[in-house]
């Protein structure tokens, strides 16, 4: 018998072992469920599949009563485009002050003690404010994204604009670069597969902030609706729509590696 | 002409006296290595030749003029690590020092230009044995193949002076030699000046037209810091034979040494 430490799954098990836990925390959830609904068919916290399915069919497929929408692609669409607002403003802060940063010495100076204090400050403990400034509107939510994971994303693509070897700045002036042309040739294309993977490590972040902004003040949104029936105890929609924007988050993860791979085969990115 | 002066040049950070009393002239075309013990102020030196640190005391010339206080384009380098840029192919690699020169606002060239660089660009990697490997990038090249690019990517804008910092020193003997061979070629054929640092003193031998051997002459025990290494012997290797006795030792400006026949056609 090897040690543990020496036993290594081959592909087929290791297939089975990770589905295995899903499969458990499923059949644990149906067995529970059912117990329920037999003592109480009303219960409303462990709804079958069934009554999920029926939820979801009702929401992404027929018109709402009250404003006729389909709601779970207007939540969707609502809360994609606050995301995809809040991520792009945020990438393009990291890039300019990320790199800005990292290789320029006097705007080092200058803005890392601001970032880094900026980085300090509790995203949620200013949401007031933003809805203050802002108002109740889109500009707040993607505010509040922005303050959540922009600050990490300039300090991540610095460290990473440091980390490249001094070697290679040297080289490449005695190549002939200036700064502009530094950045352009050497830093940036270096630095864009550590920005998707700096996107990436956000994404949890960015969902966080999203949900919160939108529990709190939206007319529509992923967040908006859950917290919006909690009000119901309606976990037959609260559940489904969990697992979409799992779902959601993964799809967005996997398709910023996928780009990685495809675009910076040099970088080993995207593992 | 790339006629390198160095006179009376110290270095120190704060009351760490690296390098001290370095006067040396090196004719146009010469092949200078440079040996010495581990912390002796051979790479210190380099940087201080590259301009990425400024001597505390002291000048360095090129023909006359002092050398800008910033890398540039009239010295070029070969590093032991991360002398090419792992996200161009082989080809890109050698391509951008005519891509960063004569476009100073995209760093990209077009139309004729660019055909006529890349042209330039081919002719090196296949000068330096990549003809092969023009499409691939860096970390699917040996660590020979590497250094060879860096060499071609070094060259290709025909810098003055070529400093290289122990090219050769992670490579296998066998490999070594072969780099031996291209570096001693593309040296005669382009008369470029070569400094270059090595530990290895068969190296430096057999390459080097002169060779430079960093030392401290002075040690205070008390306070190991107080004085800089510096050049204690500059010998000149006649081309193929025996090494000359130790010349006179170099604290004070030592006289250029002949350079052997190949740096002639240069001087014409």
């Amino acid at each position: 018998m090897r040690r543990l430490v020496n036993q290594h799954p081959d592909r087929l098990s290791q297939l089975v072992l990770g589905l295995l836990p899903f499969l458990l925390l499923l059949a644990v959830y149906l067995l529970a469920s059912a117990e329920r609904l037999a003592a109480n068919p009303n219960d409303k916290l462990l709804p079958s599949l069934g009554v999920m399915a029926e939820s979801m069919q009702r929401m992404a497929f027929e018109p709402s009563p009250r404003s006729g929408e389909r709601l779970l692609w207007t939540d969707t669409q609502a809360s994609l485009a606050r995301l995809a607002w809040g991520l792009g403003v945020s990438a393009l802060l990291g890039l300019t002050l990320g790199i800005g940063t990292g290789l320029i010495p006097l705007l080092r100076a200058g803005l890392s003690p601001l970032v880094a204090g900026i980085s300090l400050i509790p995203p949620m403990a200013i949401l007031p404010i933003l809805f203050i400034v802002f108002g109740l509107g889109e500009v707040s939510k993607v505010a509040l994204i922005v303050i959540g994971i922009a600050p990490v994303m300039v300090r991540e693509l610095a460290g990473r604009t440091l980390e490249l070897p001094e070697e290679q700045l040297i080289k490449a002036q005695t190549l002939g670069a200036n700064t502009w042309s530094l950045i352009l040739r050497v830093i940036l294309p270096q630095i864009l597969p550590r920005l998707l993977d700096a996107l990436r490590l956000s994404l949890g972040a960015a969902w966080l902030f999203l949900i919160a902004a939108e529990a709190i003040a939206a007319g529509e949104g992923l967040g908006y609706r859950i917290f919006l029936v909690r009000r119901y105890l309606a976990m037959d929609v609260i559940l489904p729509y969990v697992a979409w924007i799992t779902l959601l988050a993964f799809l967005m993860d996997w398709a910023l590696r996928q780009l990685g791979q495809r675009l910076f085969p040099w970088s080993g990115a995207g593992r | 002409m790339s006629r390198l002066e160095v006179r009376n040049v110290w270095q120190s950070f704060a009351d760490h006296v690296v390098l001290e009393r370095l006067s040396l002239s090196i004719a146009s075309g010469s092949f200078v290595t440079i040996v010495g013990a581990s912390g002796c102020g051979k790479t210190t030196f380099l940087e201080m030749l590259l301009g990425q640190t400024q001597p505390t005391r002291g000048q360095i010339l090129l023909d006359g003029v002092p050398l800008p206080a910033e890398p540039s384009p009239e010295r070029g380098v070969v590093f032991q690590r991360y002398s090419v840029f792992p996200h161009l192919t082989a080809l890109e690699n050698v391509l951008l020092s005519s891509e960063l020169r004569r476009s100073p606002l995209l760093g990209r060239l077009f139309g004729a230009a660019r055909r006529e660089a890349r042209a330039l660009a081919w002719q090196w990697l296949e000068a330096v044995g990549l003809g092969a490997h023009g499409n691939h990038y860096p970390e699917r090249l040996s660590g020979g193949q590497q250094q060879r690019l860096a060499i071609a990517q070094a060259l290709v804008n025909a810098p003055q002076v070529l400093l290289l910092d122990e090219p050769f020193g992670a490579l296998d003997p066998g490999i070594r030699r072969d780099m031996h061979g291209l570096i001693r070629q593309v040296w005669r054929q382009t008369g470029v000046t070569v400094l270059m640092i090595t530990h290895d003193l068969s190296e430096a031998f057999s390459l080097g037209t002169r060779v430079l051997v960093f030392d401290k002459p002075r040690i205070d025990p008390q306070a190991p810091h107080r004085y800089g290494a510096t050049i204690t012997y500059d010998i000149a290797v006649p081309a193929r034979g025996r090494p000359l006795p130790p010349a006179a030792p170099a604290h004070a400006a030592a006289p250029p040494i002949t350079p052997p026949s190949e740096k002639e056609r240069t001087h014409a």
